[in-house]
């Protein structure tokens, strides 16, 4: 089903915000804003909720860690023991001074990259995807403010010229 | 201007006074001849069910083995009580020594922090400025406490340092090979040289940073900025040195290369938790209005990181020597490993494990009781941490936390609290005329 939106184009981050709070001021939900750059406090101002992706990082870190030491157990303990400066890998614990270190590493290994996929995947980027935003500029140095439309065109565009808005627009959206 | 309440003032007065009284009970309970102190293990051993002293004497005779002849067990048996006598007359000695550094500490960890704030002129710390040079006000009584206390050491007032006795050098080689660095004269005068540098520092700040009120243009900031930057350098060179001399040398044949690092881990994350803990309670009586959550937010994420770092080097300093298993350097483990178990594991719960679960969380850190309740903890950590520096050493298995430690950490709390606080009252406590104060009261993350 395509929607009706409106679309504003601002020149400089300043005044985007400033747009936003006044947009939001109005009662007006602001469906996306398409940014060049990451816009400090732009989430706060939009009222998005707050990210959840601290948790799902502490949870990748948890699986590091326990394929770390079921790795460890397996390679160092059970398949294959050997007596290293002396310290002959006859029980986990015993040894385990030792594979801190690898702990460490996958722990971190496993939040970072599987928080970096995740976040992908929630920005529903992937390879091959057609880029979602409307217009090219943003990625250079213009930003895109999107609002949905229900009959009441003529006074979200009066609006968002008076916030500062360089180019207004309405147009299709495929959702 | 803050006034001091009265009843913080009377609470760190008694606190002051019920320290002084545990402290003079344990220096008189201390054993003076050798009968004595071999009278109190008995006792102490029959109340514990008498298991301990056979495992003592056990693990004893394993470790001196090549002793075991009949004719040097006697002798043996002879320095074995002299050497119990002055473990137990160590040991009021030591829990002073350990309450005594670790408040003196903080205000050195703390002095560390607002040195590094100047240099990197941090935009958001100038509103907690006041709190730290308050802080750090306690560098000067506790400096000069903790310079008595290894002054009556190198006059013979007590055992701490063993390589202060020239009976023991002169059985020893490797003391003897260290004497050039290690001996009384010199260990004081670099002691009076790294106070002297901090002290310094700590007045000549303070007075730029009054002055800056006052003034009109930026002068005393930027010289503030200039001789913070080169205290940071002298302070990385002595605090290294100064844990050789007054913590590490109670081992006198043990060294770690990263101890310098160590023991500055456990100061400066002891020092940002008392300016959070000072922070929120001065917040908490209306005063410092403009500190945000914000500001509270960034020192228990200081709190946390420094957590993390003091673990790291924790683990670093341990990984290597238990790896390597050389002789000399694992006793240092095996003598905690043995006798100090709970305060040796109770640390590092209190200190990684402890902030690692607490303090991850984005939006407990703005919580303010929870950060004083998580700081708490972390400084009772790193107290332990500090004894489990020195008593190993100077008191061996006779450790015990009782009425002289408590007593340590009383009496230099109740001082610490008293000078702090009154040094608080001297000045204003947000700083009028810091080019960054701006920035600070906006903070906001």
């Amino acid at each position: 089903m395509a929607s009706k939106v409106i679309q504003a184009l601002y020149n400089d981050d300043d005044v985007l915000m400033h747009a936003v709070k006044k947009v939001r001021a109005e009662h007006h939900h602001i469906e996306e804003v398409y940014t060049p750059f990451p816009v400090h406090g732009l989430d706060k101002a939009m009222g998005l909720a707050g990210t959840r992706i601290a948790i799902t990082s502490f949870m990748y870190g948890c699986l590091g860690l326990t394929v770390a030491v079921v790795m460890m157990n397996y390679i160092m303990i059970e398949d294959w023991p050997q007596d290293i400066g002396g310290k002959p890998s006859f029980s986990y614990l015993q040894n385990m001074p030792a594979f801190v270190p690898i702990m460490f590493e996958l722990t971190v290994f496993f939040a970072a990259h599987l928080m970096v996929i995740t976040f992908y995947l929630r920005s529903r980027m992937w390879p091959f995807k057609k880029a979602e935003n409307p217009d090219k500029r943003t990625t250079d140095d213009h930003f895109l403010m999107e609002i949905g439309v229900h009959d009441n065109e003529k006074e979200l565009a009066d609006l968002l010229w008076e916030t500062g808005a360089v180019e207004v627009k309405v147009t299709e959206k495929e959702s | 201007m803050y006034t001091f309440s009265n009843r913080l003032r009377i609470g760190s007065f008694i606190a002051m006074a019920l320290g002084a009284i545990f402290l003079v009970i344990g220096f008189v309970s201390a054993p003076s001849t050798v009968e004595e102190a071999k009278a109190m293990v008995a006792v102490h051993d029959e109340g514990h069910g008498g298991g301990h002293a056979e495992a003592a004497a056990e693990s004893h005779g394993e470790e001196q083995g090549h002793g075991a002849q009949a004719s040097q067990e006697e002798g043996h048996d002879v320095s074995h009580d002299t050497h119990l006598l002055h473990q137990l007359q160590n040991r009021p000695w030591s829990a002073l020594y350990v309450a005594a550094f670790f408040f003196f500490m903080i205000a050195l960890g703390v002095l560390a922090f607002y040195a590094i704030q100047r240099a990197a002129q941090a935009g958001w710390s100038p509103l907690l400025f006041r709190v730290m040079e308050g802080i750090t006000g306690y560098l000067v009584p506790g400096g000069i406490i903790v310079f008595v206390i290894l002054l009556l050491s190198a006059l013979h007032f007590n055992h701490l340092f063993v390589w202060m006795d020239p009976e023991t050098v002169a059985h020893d080689e490797l003391l003897q090979g260290k004497a050039g660095y290690l001996n009384p004269t010199f260990f004081l005068i670099r002691a009076a040289i790294f106070l002297g540098g901090w002290i310094f520092y700590r007045e000549y700040s303070r007075k730029l940073s009054l002055a800056q009120d006052e003034s009109d243009d930026n002068s005393n900031f930027v010289k503030n900025f200039r001789w913070s930057a080169a205290f940071l350098v002298f302070y990385l060179v002595t605090e290294s040195m100064m844990s050789w001399d007054w913590i590490m040398s109670v081992d006198p044949h043990w060294f770690s290369t990263l101890f310098g690092w160590y023991v500055f881990a456990s100061m400066f994350v002891s020092g940002i938790t008392v300016i959070a803990m000072v922070t929120i309670y001065l917040k908490s009586k209306g005063y410092l209005e403009n500190v945000n959550d914000s500001h509270v937010h960034d020192l228990a994420k200081f709190m946390f990181g420094i957590s993390i770092f003091w673990t790291y080097l924790w683990f670093s300093q341990f990984m290597l020597i238990w790896y390597a298993d050389i002789p000399e350097e694992v006793t240092y483990y095996i003598a905690r490993f043995q006798d100090y178990k709970l305060p040796f594991f109770g640390m590092l719960v209190m200190n990684f494990v402890f902030p690692l679960l607490v303090l991850m969380n984005s939006d407990y850190k703005r919580v303010n009781w929870f950060v004083v309740m998580a700081g708490i903890v972390v400084l009772l950590g790193h107290y332990l941490d500090i004894f489990n520096m020195i008593m190993p050493a100077t008191v061996g298995d006779q450790w015990y936390i009782g009425l002289p430690e408590i007593g340590g950490i009383l009496f230099f709390g109740g001082l610490f609290v008293f000078w702090v606080f009154t040094t608080l009252t001297k000045a204003p406590l947000q700083p009028k005329r810091n080019p960054f104060i701006e920035e600070s009261r906006h903070f906001h993350y």
